[in-house]
């Protein structure tokens, strides 16, 4: 950098910390409920004859972990942070930054708690009964007036381009968190409600919202944080800041119109479908765009690789990125739709994008801010960080692998037909045929978390050494 | 007008948005502040830790 030291803004790091922290602490127990149900589909017995950890529950509480207490915490800790050194203001709002802090931990301990008691609205990724709804709307207004308060505010002449990335991301939730969830409750002293919509209607809104979680949420909002921690940890900047202009308003505006490639072959109209697939595949360029951007930042310094486990995971993660944003739209069209659809390739896609970008670019991210947020000049250990990137990586190829397999294996047995036009087998044989890639799975699953407990260690270790005691390591 | 018109030049219309984007973005005249803009992340340095190298290679070339 430059000699002279600018004076620093009194910047908020507190809210920042607190999120950074608890971004880990969810990881490992919303993935832990992970690789639980991933247990019980070998050995159902794994749910002791308790409703309260039967699979039916716990998976939405493992989804609704991952991307509302893991996800979004990381996307808080990040935000909050680049908003504040790109603007190079302190957070707008004093006091509303903590608010935020805690009422997303209210929002996740009444998942917690009403999820395996088996209250539900049955819509996937939007499970929660309406008032978590309401409270979820509360706090997310809250974080919006920080966030855009503070773009407000700021000291700088323009607004980064991670920053209108994280403010899509939070806008367009705010929008789909709203219209999806509307409910008419049974009775103000009632946990259920019914939703207002019906029919192939409600099945729209949902996969609209649902997609766009995936789009806005898993995708802008780490698009963001890729648009500053990679150039951060490389040292450099963007490969292309013109290119970050095209691909931001390419993929927002396109993203919309995927949620239909949810519904093929259903009461939704044919019109709608079609709509929804071309849009997927056309969504294809602008997330190559972007994914070809963050790794070409890379150019002329790809030997940092071999020295820099945290740049290996964020080029790791876009790798992981490029890959999910081929195969999705491959997955949109209708004729691979038929054999992928209701199969664990499914299931494969979801977490080669939810494990290898979004966790991968959040960890990578994490190792970065954990020194400059805790006075250090590094982590504990560079050599715990590059053994949790391949426990990582192994455990997510492990997963994808076997999703891929038995997903198409699935699909395969489904649709095969003797000649007199009966089914040529039965569902419990394909179930029967899974079991193994059931086993690699939970396998994955289980290495990938054996990650992140190392790095709660290296983080602990870190963070309680005496301030400025770690020195920067390397690789050797 | 009738609704499949409408589309059409609302379709036209976005791919004008569209197309004038991007050439505003990679217009020459603007290379210079888009360059700023990239570089803006390093100026703010409470990195004043000196974790990362003090070297300015990030003002290398680039597209």
């Amino acid at each position: 950098m430059t000699t002279a030291t600018n004076i620093q803004p009194d910047y908020n790091m507190k809210v920042v910390r607190q999120f950074t922290l608890t971004t880990i602490l969810w990881g490992i127990v919303g993935m832990s409920v992970g690789v639980l149900i991933a247990a019980q589909l070998i050995w159902p017995a794994l749910n002791f004859d308790t409703p309260w950890l039967t699979y039916s529950r716990l998976r939405p509480l493992h989804t609704n972990a991952v991307i509302f207490a893991f996800g979004t915490s990381a996307l808080m800790a990040t935000s909050f942070y680049v908003v504040q050194r790109t603007c190079q203001t302190r957070l707008f709002g004093g006091p509303l930054a903590s608010i935020v802090f805690w009422g997303w931990q209210l929002v996740i301990l009444s998942a917690a708690i009403s999820l395996p008691l088996g209250y539900t609205t049955s819509k996937e990724y939007a499970e929660l009964e309406w008032p978590i709804d309401l409270l979820i709307t509360a706090i997310w207004v809250v974080y919006a007036t920080v966030f855009f308060g503070t773009m407000a505010i700021r000291k700088t002449s323009h607004i980064y381009v991670a920053n209108w990335f994280f403010g899509a991301f939070i806008l367009t939730v705010a929008v789909l968190h709203i219209v999806n969830s509307m409910a008419i409750p049974v009775s103000m002293s009632s946990m259920k409600s019914y939703s207002v919509y019906a029919g192939a209607v409600d099945a729209m809104v949902q996969w609209w919202y649902g997609h766009n979680a995936v789009g806005f949420l898993l995708t802008a909002g780490f698009l963001g944080m890729m648009y500053y921690f990679v150039p951060k940890q490389a040292n450099r900047p963007v490969y292309s800041y013109r290119l970050s202009i095209i691909h931001f308003w390419a993929l927002i505006a396109v993203y919309i119109w995927a949620g239909p490639h949810h519904l093929h072959y259903t009461a939704l109209p044919d019109w709608a479908q079609s709509l929804g697939m071309v849009m997927s595949l056309i969504l294809f360029a602008p997330s190559w765009g972007g994914m070809i951007n963050g790794i070409m930042t890379l150019s002329g310094a790809w030997h940092k690789l071999r020295t820099d486990p945290i740049l290996r995971f964020l080029v790791v993660s876009l790798s992981f990125y490029g890959m999910s944003t081929f195969e999705g739209p491959m997955m949109a069209i209708k004729t691979v739709n038929a054999l992928s659809h209701y199969t664990d390739w499914t299931i494969g896609h979801v977490h080669s994008g939810a494990l290898g970008w979004v966790a991968m670019v959040s960890i990578g991210s994490i190792y970065h801010l954990v020194p400059r947020l805790f006075g250090q000049k590094g982590m504990y250990s560079t050599a715990l960080v590059n053994l949790h990137f391949w426990l990582a990586t192994i455990g997510t190829v492990l997963y994808i692998v076997a999703m891929w397999i038995s997903g198409v294996m699935q699909g395969l047995m489904w649709r095969a037909v003797n000649e007199d036009g009966t089914l040529t087998y039965t569902f419990v044989e394909s179930l029967e045929k899974s079991y193994p890639f059931y086993t690699i799975r939970f396998v994955g699953g289980a290495i990938f978390l054996t990650g992140m407990f190392i790095m709660a260690y290296n983080t602990y270790k870190t963070v309680s050494a005496e301030e400025g005691s770690i020195k920067p390591q390397e690789l050797g | 007008m009738d609704f499949a018109t409408f589309n059409g030049l609302y379709t036209l219309f976005l791919i004008i948005i569209f197309v004038a984007l991007i050439l505003w973005a990679y217009s020459k005249k603007q290379k210079q502040t888009f360059e700023e803009m990239g570089n803006s992340i390093f100026e703010d340095d409470l990195d004043s830790k000196q974790y990362e190298s003090t070297s300015s290679e990030h003002t290398g070339a680039k597209k």
